[in-house]
């Protein structure tokens, strides 16, 4: 009997904590790095996401080999002489929405929101912060985006002198998210 | 008892307290583990689709152009009156085009012979990993060269099917380490017209190439081409080019020494006269830069919001 009311009581959490999650994987992240010289744009719609909607916690995954360039050389030489694609396949994120209780999960509407966690590119880690908007849909669901930048010297990729007035210091991402309810 | 429900209570919450620390949510989307789901294809085994002379395992990108100019100056050997040979240029001007990511077809005119070329060349195979393990990547290729100097002899008949010869390749290789290919190349050119009739018509050859990077964007290359014993006059050497390719983003630049004159297949690998032993090399070099003509589908579409 004791072992019965723990079992259930063990089951009934991850039954519970499950319904708080939602996921993707067909996350939207596009980044552009304007120059005089040169505007570059790359977008990628295979990134992985969940979101704990209870806790906030929020996690980012993208292949970096996925990422489309205009110019596939370009694509080629970002892989092969940037993001050395072939020892970091992937960039990450893992954090947290900040302020998850100003989100009115049952209400439509868009809600500003601020992440902040550890971005890892090309196995370098940064702690970043970002503001965006959860949107709760009308059929129930939501979506997220962001918009922020980053500096590729901070994340060690080296950018030779040659081409240096070609890519921006700064680069600008953006995140497209349409999450679905996590069920297992 | 009293213990029994605080230890119930304990294991209930204990989830709670390991929730609160960083947990590994995407491992919760892992299940049909995506890592296998997709194929790898090894890329930029080369930094273009010419090793020296021959060709690479490698293609242009589905809609982009290849605008090849190539060099090959007279022989080394020749000393300072003639520049050490750069005073004297074969060239070959070409286009290549990739129609799909597996197809790719070229045009060029080279000085040597005054031949047009064309060819086609097809990925049978790709190197991959992941959900399709694949380890080589192999290539066919098939030229074919017309010869358009004036006639020897313009007053016998002569046939216009004289002045072709073709070539047919397959390009085996692998991408075996970031830096390192290598690839053989079974060859067969055929020559509808040859000098005298104990010459052979098909000239069969097997040819090596590899490359080795040396830094992200600079790369050594190496070719040799042995053709099998008693095929061509004694007078024609097995080809042998050392090289090394800059790629500086849209352009690569290949400088290079070998004993080839001729750009083509029919010629540095059946009529191929410098001999590395006497010294008859020259010096080239490779330029190429591309174009896209064709954007992928993916960035045609405006990045709207939401």
């Amino acid at each position: 009997m004791r072992l019965f009311i723990l079992t259930t009581l063990l089951l009934l959490q991850t039954a519970v904590f499950a319904q708080g999650k939602w996921f993707t994987r067909t996350g939207h992240i596009s980044f552009y790095s304007s120059t005089p010289v040169e505007d570059i744009e790359a977008r990628n719609s295979s990134a992985a996401s969940v979101l704990d909607q209870s806790t906030g916690q929020i996690q980012f995954s993208v292949d970096i080999k996925s990422f489309m360039f205009e110019k596939a050389l370009m694509q080629e030489h970002f892989n092969e002489n940037y993001m050395e694609s072939d020892e970091f396949p992937q960039a990450t994120f893992k954090g947290k929405i900040v302020n998850i209780d100003a989100v009115d999960w049952s209400s439509v509407g868009d809600y500003n929101v601020t992440v902040k966690g550890d971005l890892t590119i090309h196995g370098e880690t940064q702690t970043v912060e970002s503001s965006g908007v959860i949107r709760i849909t009308a059929d129930g669901g939501f979506k997220a985006k962001t918009e922020f930048n980053v500096a590729p010297s901070d994340y060690k990729i080296n950018i030779p002198e040659l081409v240096s007035e070609k890519i921006a210091k700064e680069i600008t991402v953006k995140v497209k998210a349409d999450y679905k309810p996590l069920k297992r | 008892m009293k213990l029994k429900l605080a230890g119930i209570v304990l294991i209930g919450l204990l989830p709670f307290g390991l929730f609160a620390q960083e947990e590994d949510l995407l491992s919760l989307i892992e299940n049909d583990s995506t890592a296998d789901s997709t194929i790898a294809y090894a890329e930029a085994s080369f930094k273009t689709t010419r090793v020296v002379n021959g060709h690479s395992l490698e293609n242009t990108h589905a809609g982009v152009l290849d605008f090849k100019i190539t060099h090959r100056f007279g022989e080394i050997s020749t000393g300072l009156y003639e520049m050490f040979g750069l005073d004297q240029a074969s060239i070959r001007i070409g286009f290549d085009y990739g129609i799909t990511e597996r197809l790719m077809v070229g045009l060029g005119r080279s000085s040597w012979n005054k031949t047009y070329d064309g060819f086609l060349k097809y990925k049978l195979l790709r190197q991959s990993s992941g959900a399709k393990n694949m380890p080589v990547t192999v290539v066919w290729f098939s030229g074919m060269y017309v010869n358009s100097l004036d006639w020897a002899e313009p007053d016998r008949e002569n046939y216009f099917s004289s002045r072709i010869d073709y070539a047919h390749q397959l390009i085996v290789g692998r991408k075996f380490t970031e830096g390192l290919t290598i690839q053989l190349m079974p060859s067969l050119v055929h020559r509808n017209l040859v000098e005298s009739s104990d010459i052979a018509n098909d000239v069969y050859a097997l040819g090596v190439a590899g490359r080795q990077k040396i830094t992200k964007r600079i790369a050594i290359n190496a070719e040799y081409f042995y053709v099998f014993p008693d095929q061509i006059q004694s007078i024609y050497k097995n080809s042998l080019s050392l090289g090394l390719a800059v790629e500086t983003g849209g352009h690569v630049f290949q400088v290079m020494v070998t004993n080839s004159t001729a750009m083509t297949e029919n010629g540095f690998i059946a009529q191929n006269t410098g001999d590395w032993m006497d010294g008859d090399l020259r010096f080239g070099f490779n330029i190429s830069r591309v174009f896209t003509l064709v954007k992928p589908k993916e960035l045609k579409t405006s990045d709207a919001d939401w």
